[in-house]
């Protein structure tokens, strides 16, 4: 049996911000989840099941909190998943909620992914010392810092590249009415001028903590028949690896190769770089750009992908626009952030992303990791049904 | 629809697991039994996805380092719910729906005895007004029975029969953490926990890990001489607030017993975490006296938290593997007082498609 065809048709989103004290956890969600039923035409009425993703419960001391927001979501009375990935939880999740039409289940499907981090301190969440574990003191930027440096001196990278990252999403993000941060002026020498955090990671270079939610509508091929503009899900895939496997390659994990391979081949695409019109790629430290770019194949994976970013090649107007929201260093609510990249995507294809659309994006990539880099959910969505 | 089947099933429960806070070190042996079960190897399995909960293992990511028990080079296509094992499962069977893979082995894994389970579980609650008075499970699950007994849909001794039977059954279990039937009167003597609960109208706290395979179609047939057929598998939540439910009921029980199709069911094994919670399920998944109920000893002999739900598929499907039944059911809830559930249907009759 073949996948049922699946499309996104409502996307909303809340304005990120570092404290949303006007609105409860369930008030988060629900602005996310009002604006994205309003954008698909429909009622939670209309709604078959809900998904509800986030990451760790650590963050807002709430164990399981879909349970206690089940009614205020609209799920009483319907079925309730939740998922969690890590932070990849919002492409898990919107995979989830797709596979639940795909599977020719249910025909409306809404999903929602949130993170309130002001409940709590996100850093050291991720900190809590583990009996016989390394511990991950600093939280995530010390993580990754020495895989930062690992690609710099494996590629040869100057040093300013992870500044020009920086700069584009944070002057792309002032397009953007619901990103957390809107630093104007911001400029390569600004990110440069800014203090060292994790060497070589600047302040500047570093995703903020936000409360907010995002919320899709996904529905089959008759309902999206109603809508104007359906982004098509084409395809679909998530990959994990193991923590501590002595041969991991962490600059350039296996499992976001073999993601990117199965998502390419499944999504009928050849080469990305001519193929995809916008990608919204989770980079949470401004150097995983050039990082990513080479790992999903937009670039060769010796350099080119800090090449391909030092050309430009991935601003607004270049060869593949790359986070034209502003991306995860302009909002940063951990469980929602890799669903604001599959939405963001498929705003893209929709031709609905507002002052950031990328002009005539037919075909976009959504992608979010998590863990120590080692878990990937990524989709493909177009602004055409898949013929495959 | 595909026809899935479970294929394979292994578990542990324990009083107290010497070992890490998360468990993992159970699940090797574990998927190692699973192999054994069906001849795979972990490269036949198309889709892992397990169920656990960080607020358990007291730490953020706990279901990370399950994954390095997989043995993970070469990648794995994989997910965690953080909901029981059953949910686990369900996630899976619609990844086998879409078509994408063809078989999957589910996970799931918890250490109650890490911390005090009943209060840990009061996080669970709503957080703004519930959660600061620290109601409990227990005081919870207590304030849930007297709500029956005050109202007449059961009595003490209706329970005390649940725990007697399932007591008694448990003495077959090897797993089975409390077991030793008694009788009704004698059950009744026993001092009072929480009342209207005693000791034994409670599940016991209890470590453990459990796995599941799935296969479809041909698969399942090439591993399985009889599979167990998921006939009707189906899932819903009610609202969690105490005070606006009518506390003796479970309309997500219902609707997803409704949905899966109960008729015919000959033995189900359902977790009721409380014995009068067994009441309340008999009723709403519509299940007479004729129906077997929890052949295993079910959650009042050993209720491991996060798998517990998943350990009542695996015992429904052990009984279409042997052939003695050819219908049955598996029910797993979550949250306090039955307030999310979920009814899985086995055949062992293939339905076609």
């Amino acid at each position: 049996m073949a996948k049922q065809p699946a499309a996104v048709v409502g996307i909303g989103q809340t304005h990120h911000r570092a404290k949303r004290e006007d609105v409860s956890m369930a008030g988060l969600c629900r602005e996310a989840i009002d604006r994205a039923l309003l954008d698909a035409g429909m009622t939670l009425d209309d709604i078959d099941a809900i998904v509800v993703g986030k990451a760790p419960d650590l963050f807002e001391g709430v164990m399981m909190p879909e349970l206690f927001l089940a009614e205020s979501l609209g799920a009483a009375g319907k079925p309730l998943l939740r998922v969690h990935t890590a932070g990849s939880v919002g492409g898990s999740t919107a995979i989830v909620a797709s596979s639940l039409v795909q599977a020719g289940v249910h025909k409306r499907v809404l999903t929602v992914a949130y993170e309130k981090q002001s409940e709590s301190n996100a850093m050291w969440a991720l900190s809590v010392p583990v009996p016989f574990n390394m511990p991950v003191h600093a939280g995530a930027g010390g993580y990754f810092a020495p895989h930062v440096r690992s690609y710099i001196r494996r590629s040869g990278a100057p040093t300013h590249i992870g500044a020009i990252v920086a700069a584009k999403d944070r002057n792309n993000a002032l397009r953007n009415p619901y990103a957390h941060l809107h630093n104007e002026g911001t400029t390569v020498e600004s990110v440069l001028a800014s203090q060292m955090l994790w060497d070589p990671i600047r302040y500047d270079e570093t995703c903020p903590s936000s409360d907010g939610a995002c919320a899709l509508v996904i529905v089959d091929e008759d309902t999206a028949k109603a809508s104007p503009n359906p982004a098509w899900i084409h395809g679909t895939v998530m990959r994990s690896e193991a923590t501590s496997a002595a041969e991991r390659d962490q600059v350039n994990p296996q499992a976001s190769r073999d993601a990117a391979a199965a998502l390419w081949k499944q999504a009928g695409i050849t080469s990305p770089i001519d193929e995809i019109d916008a990608a919204e790629i989770y980079v949470p430290f401004s150097w995983f750009e050039p990082m990513w770019l080479e790992s999903l194949g937009f670039a060769d994976a010796n350099g080119g992908g800090w090449r391909l970013t030092e050309s430009g090649g991935t601003a607004m107007d270049g060869k593949i626009p790359v986070n034209c929201s502003g991306g995860v260093l302009s909002s940063n609510p951990i469980g929602a952030s890799g669903m604001l990249r599959f939405g963001e995507a498929a705003l893209q294809v929709r031709g609905a992303a507002g002052e950031h659309q990328v002009d005539g994006a037919r075909k976009a990539l959504g992608h979010a990791y998590g863990g120590g880099s080692q878990f990937f959910a990524m989709w493909v969505v177009g602004a055409d049904k898949p013929t495959n | 629809m595909r026809d899935v089947a479970v294929v394979g099933f292994a578990q542990r429960q324990m009083e107290e697991f010497d070992g890490s806070p998360t468990c993992v070190e159970l699940l090797v042996p574990l998927f190692e039994e699973c192999y054994e079960q069906t001849g795979w190897t972990r490269k036949d399995v198309g889709f892992w996805c397990s169920g656990s909960s960080d607020y358990l293992a007291g730490r953020s990511f706990s279901f990370v380092q399950a994954v390095d028990a997989i043995g993970v080079i070469p990648p794995v296509n994989e997910s965690h719910v953080e909901m029981d094992l059953a949910w686990a499962l369900y996630e899976a069977w619609l990844k086998i729906q879409t078509g994408e893979v063809d078989t999957a082995l589910v996970y799931a894994f918890g250490k109650s005895s890490a911390g005090v389970l009943r209060r840990t579980l009061a996080l669970q609650l709503e957080p703004y007004t519930m959660t600061p008075l620290w109601p409990d499970t227990v005081s919870l699950a207590g304030l849930q029975a007297r709500v029956g007994l005050d109202a007449g849909a059961w009595d003490e001794r209706a329970m005390a029969e649940v725990v007697n039977r399932s007591l008694t059954a448990a003495e077959k279990n090897e797993y089975a953490v409390r077991k030793g039937g008694s009788s009704v009167e004698e059950l009744l003597a026993r001092p009072l926990y929480a009342d209207p609960l005693r000791k034994h109208d409670c599940a016991p706290v209890t470590d453990g890990a459990a796995a599941i395979v799935l296969a479809a179609g041909d698969k399942a047939r090439e591993v399985c001489d009889r599979p167990a057929w998921i006939s009707g598998l189906a899932h819903y939540v009610d609202p969690m607030s105490m005070g606006t439910r009518d506390l003796t009921r479970s309309p997500s029980a219902e609707r997803a017993a409704a949905a899966a199709g109960t008729a015919g069911v000959e033995v189900a094994e359902l977790h009721a975490p409380f014995s009068h919670q067994e009441l309340i399920l008999r009723r709403e998944l519509g299940l007479g006296d004729d129906v077997a109920i929890n052949p295993s000893g079910g959650a009042l002999s050993g209720n491991p938290m996060f798998s517990a739900g998943g350990i009542r598929i695996g015992e429904a499907a052990k009984k279409i593997w042997s052939g003695e039944a050819g219908r049955t059911l598996g029910h797993a809830t979550s949250g306090p007082a039955l307030q999310q559930n979920l009814v899985c249907v086995l055949d062992a009759e293939q339905k076609g498609a």
